[in-house]
């Protein structure tokens, strides 16, 4: 342990937000501290703590739905962790982070905890950092962690599959656009949440999903597709308590620890990936530069002796 | 090995009642079209909301826009509550309709820069780019 990364975690267990804000950028910014303060951290709190990942098409309410559940949460005494999701632009790298506009009545609140993250274009790569930010908030006495994220491509499938329990947020009136996601969405969500269910279209909508989990809701007899007005607060308790009946039906089978289980192998790789890649990058110039690119990999991967 | 630096975080919040955001956002487009992290709050915050965020997200800079005329009251406020808060190491930028006489006096409020509705955007970005990699250099050193 070097004298910063002690002081990070000490931080951490005093719920200091600055000490969560920079252990978070060191792991992002794969400081020198980040590994020792990873292994450091409170196994038993990161076991207890419950994930949910909150995905869906842009406009569908997931950053109104996120404040309402913080403030049921917040209600129920628990610490709350944000990790909001956007995409990067492609060309620039930069990013407007602005997820939080909807979050802001709980900025002064010091159990609720919101950290911003960018994709910064690298499939897998913030899948990484969003794993351990989970840990971090959750070794910061964090019970809940929420991860908010547009659902509609590979990367941000990938961060939702770091939740325990995801929810699909949707809302009437997007069309074609649910039509597309059906078959990603039955693979990848536990509920499925109509949003803005005071508008025309929501009971057919709702009917449509409950067709498509008619099978999920037999498992556990809970039911999977309810309705919200996130904007009213309307439906968001009982949203919550089904996911309270999930979550308890999940661990007690086992299901949850073999999530877990899968997400950390992701990561893993994920990360080998990550550390590897400025490596490969500065190596690269060795090989010879004009073979396909095919041919090129594995001259890499020979100089690097990993066969 | 070459460590590829991540990007700049920065925050860009409008402090006070004042809804004029063309600003705000024309300064965090630029920004990301940079290649900055760009945080936005949004209009009506308190110097508290600002600074508790900015803390929370670990932002490298701040950034603050007021066309009300409370921007003496209302930037200062910000730093003050970032160095309660123990961010005293995170500049402070601001802009708008600022007085040429104000500028002084905020500067010496522990104001980074001021810029003016006649500044350049490639000014207000260098000034961004250059508060950030102090920023991270003070953090690297610690």
């Amino acid at each position: 342990m070097t004298p910063k990364s002690n002081a990070l975690l000490a931080g951490l267990k005093n719920h200091d937000p600055r000490a969560i804000g920079r252990a978070i950028s060191a792991v992002e910014n794969n400081t020198a501290e980040a590994a020792a303060l990873l292994s450091a951290l409170d196994r038993d709190l990161i076991d207890n703590v419950l994930v949910l990942g909150i995905t869906g098409p842009p406009g569908a309410g997931k950053s109104t739905l996120t404040s309402s559940l913080i403030r049921r949460l917040r209600e129920q005494k628990k610490r709350v962790g944000i990790i909001a999701v956007d995409p990067s632009s492609p060309i620039s790298g930069g990013a407007i982070l602005g997820d939080r506009i909807r979050m802001m009545e709980h900025a002064l609140d010091p159990d609720v905890v919101v950290r911003s993250m960018a994709t910064r274009g690298r499939l897998g790569g913030l899948c990484a950092s969003a794993g351990a930010a989970v840990r971090i908030m959750a070794a910061s006495g964090c019970e809940v962690i929420l991860i908010e994220t547009v659902g509609v491509g590979q990367s941000e499938m990938d961060i939702v599959r770091l939740a325990d329990i995801t929810l699909m947020v949707l809302a009437p009136g997007f069309g074609d656009d649910i039509q597309a996601m059906k078959a990603g969405l039955l693979e990848v969500a536990d509920f499925l949440v109509v949003n803005k269910s005071d508008m025309a279209g929501a009971e057919a909508l709702c009917m449509d999903m409950e067709q498509i989990f008619s099978a999920k809701e037999e498992e556990s007899e809970i039911k999977r597709v309810l309705q919200t007005v996130a904007t009213e607060n309307m439906g968001i308790s009982t949203l919550l308590d089904s996911v309270d009946r999930f979550a308890h039906y999940i661990t007690a089978n086992g299901i949850k620890e073999k999530r877990r289980d899968k997400a950390l192998d992701a990561e893993t790789i994920d990360w080998v990936i990550e550390m590897l890649r400025p490596k490969f990058i500065q190596t690269m110039t060795e090989c010879s530069e004009k073979s396909d690119p095919r041919v090129r990999a594995q001259e890499l991967i020979n100089t690097f002796k990993l066969q | 090995m070459t460590t590829q630096q991540t990007p700049y975080r920065v925050l860009i919040g409008k402090p006070g009642l004042d809804g004029h955001d063309r600003g705000a956002k024309f300064i965090a487009r630029a920004l990301r079209d940079e290649g900055f992290e760009v945080i936005y709050t949004g209009i009506r915050r308190t110097a508290a909301e600002i600074a508790a965020t900015a803390i929370q997200e670990d932002v490298d800079v701040v950034g603050l826009s007021s066309l009300s005329g409370a921007h003496l009251r209302l930037f200062p406020e910000v730093v003050r509550e970032l160095k309660d808060r123990g961010g005293a190491d995170i500049p402070v930028l601001g802009g708008g309709v600022i007085p040429d006489e104000d500028i002084e006096l905020l500067l010496k409020e522990g104001l980074n820069a001021i810029f003016t509705s006649g500044t350049p955007a490639d000014t207000i970005i260098q000034s961004f780019t250059t508060a950030s990699q102090q920023h991270r250099d003070h953090d690297a050193q610690k």
